[in-house]
């Protein structure tokens, strides 16, 4: 019965080997490569002030830094933990307008939807320029209009996340099965309904997936954007560690530690379920 | 063969009048001339780069012919853009080898789909969020009765096996209720029992509908059993044009160019006496 099997494939195995094209080595091409990263890190090592032997000899110091976090106060927990949610407020709200900005953006910056190469050029500069400006530089801009306060973080972060979630929603667009569109395309619906039906159902787990990802970021950005004003607990953070409330901070920390950590595991849950 | 009662054909004559189109100085169709009559089924058959897919694009007018002219009835298909494209495309039934349903969608949305280019005002807006009124999803589920699928209406298309799926395009067409019919090679990816079945109901549908079906066939055998008429392509030019039971195997090594391995796998599962023909 083995050799039933075998037999025939032994065969092959057994023939005389051929001759394959030479292969070209990439020895050399492999240690050029490290050479080159080894001169770009060593460099970018000088520009950052890297100096880790400083680090080993004076590591004693965080110590003395942290001996005042040990002893967290609890006077202000209620007003810390009020603005907590005041902090996921912002990044609920933040994280809708950035999917309702994505969506059009999104569409227009898709090569494969995009009505004309002018209108989809200008479409991705405009995401990268959202993207590319700090939710912080967004913040000091709001704040001059809208004054200090939740609003202005919420739409700061709502303004830079478009343009995070436009970028990712014009790349799923782009690889959406290029079928399925011509199957709607082909009874001649018009443009609304081929991205109703055709792309929408396509697009939809990836995006609302990117959504919640982006919500749990915006977390962690609305817990420090209240430093520049933008409302949140970010503001506590920055006065009591500036001021020196050591005791008030290590509260501020530890309670953004566990909103954190307790919005990532209701959101993953929420994802899953979801999709 | 005999053909199923037709009703007063409600397909326009199609004409092709010396119609090329030309890729970069390769004529992918050269001068073709045929017309076909309303209420034809007719399977067009040659080698990959015959010119089938292109004389397929040309008919649904998404590329223009270099030379020529194609007609559908008195209209001419040159210079179709926007408006008119879409109102022509809506008069094309198309079905496709990747049978091109919405996988995410349920059965029943994607036979919806077909309706859409007959809504008008307030329904037209609320089918952007799947709403349709009750007399559209009435169609809809006859047409989904119609292929044999009811009982699927609310899964999810990827759900169904390949020969069902393109059923459910076939229940598509019949909502969209197009002029014609155009396949491109509807049964190449489906076994031969599914392709069989698939084409005795797009043979079923037309010749009741009295629609007009030109379709690509990689099979010469479902070309003969299904098809009224055979046109044939060879690099572009037409090689051969007759009744179906005109294809010798000496006019498909004409068209072909070569003497292919045997069809004979396929002789048993056609051999059945056709369904469409009697229902």
């Amino acid at each position: 019965m083995g050799d039933l099997v075998s037999g025939p494939f032994a065969a092959i195995h057994a023939a005389s080997v051929p001759a394959l094209p030479p292969r070209r080595s990439e020895l050399g091409r492999s240690l050029l490569a490290a050479f080159a990263m080894a001169l770009v890190l060593g460099w970018a090592g000088r520009v950052i002030e890297l100096r880790p032997l400083e680090l080993v000899r004076d590591i004693g110091n965080i110590g003395v830094f942290l001996k005042g976090y040990l002893h967290p106060s609890f006077a202000n927990i209620g007003e810390y933990a009020w603005q907590c949610l005041v902090t996921i407020c912002i990044a609920l709200w933040g994280t809708v307008l950035a999917a309702a900005i994505s969506i059009p953006l999104g569409l227009l910056g898709a090569r494969n939807l995009s009505p004309h190469p002018a209108v989809y050029f200008v479409t991705r500069r405009i995401m990268d320029v959202l993207r590319a400006v700090n939710e912080f530089v967004f913040a000091l801009m709001f704040v001059t209009a809208v004054g200090l306060g939740p609003f202005a973080g919420m739409l700061a972060l709502g303004i830079h996340t478009g343009g995070v979630l436009a970028k990712l929603l014009s790349e799923t667009i782009e690889s959406i099965e290029p079928g399925q569109v011509e199957g709607v395309a082909a009874t001649g619906a018009g443009r609304l309904h081929v991205i109703a039906f055709g792309v929408v159902p396509q697009v939809m787990p990836n995006f609302l997936s990117y959504v919640m990802l982006r919500f749990e970021s915006d977390i962690r950005s609305a817990s420090v954007i209240g430093m520049v004003g933008g409302g949140g607990i970010g503001f506590y953070l920055w006065d009591t560690i500036r001021s020196f409330k050591d005791r008030e901070a290590a509260t501020v920390i530890l309670l953004i530690v566990a909103m954190v950590m307790l919005t990532d595991i209701v959101s993953s849950r929420v994802r899953r379920a979801a999709i | 063969m005999t053909r199923a009662s037709v009703i007063d054909p409600i397909s326009p004559v199609v004409t092709l009048d010396r119609a090329s189109k030309v890729f970069s100085g390769r004529r992918a169709l050269d001068a073709v001339s045929l017309t076909i009559v309303p209420g034809e089924f007719v399977a067009v058959i040659g080698r990959s780069g015959a010119g089938k897919t292109t004389l397929l694009r040309c008919l649904t007018g998404s590329i223009p012919v270099t030379d020529g002219a194609i007609r559908f009835g008195d209209g001419e298909l040159a210079g179709l853009r926007g408006r008119a494209l879409r109102e022509h495309r809506a008069r094309v039934g198309m079905i496709y080898q990747q049978f091109n349903l919405v996988k995410r969608l349920r059965v029943i949305d994607n036979v919806l789909i077909g309706r859409l280019p007959h809504l008008s005002g307030w329904a037209r807006w609320a089918s952007v969020a799947r709403v349709f009124p009750d007399a559209e999803r009435d169609i809809a589920a006859r047409c989904l009765e119609h292929v044999g699928l009811s009982e699927r209406a609310w899964q999810r298309t990827d759900t169904l096996s390949g020969g069902e799926q393109q059923r459910v395009a076939i229940a598509k067409i019949l909502a969209q209720e197009p002029r014609i019919i155009l396949g491109d090679e509807p049964v190449a990816s489906l076994d031969l029992a599914n392709g069989a079945m698939v084409m005795e109901t797009l043979r079923r549908v037309a010749s009741s509908a009295g629609v007009t079906v030109i379709t690509t066939l990689h099979h010469v055998d479902y070309a003969r059993r299904y098809a009224d008429r055979v046109v044939g392509f060879r690099q572009g030019r037409l090689v051969f044009n007759g009744k179906a039971v005109e294809l010798t195997d000496r006019a498909v090594v004409d068209i072909l160019g070569e003497s292919r391995p045997s069809d004979a796998a396929i002789a048993p599962v056609l051999a059945a006496e056709p369904r469409w023909a009697t229902s």
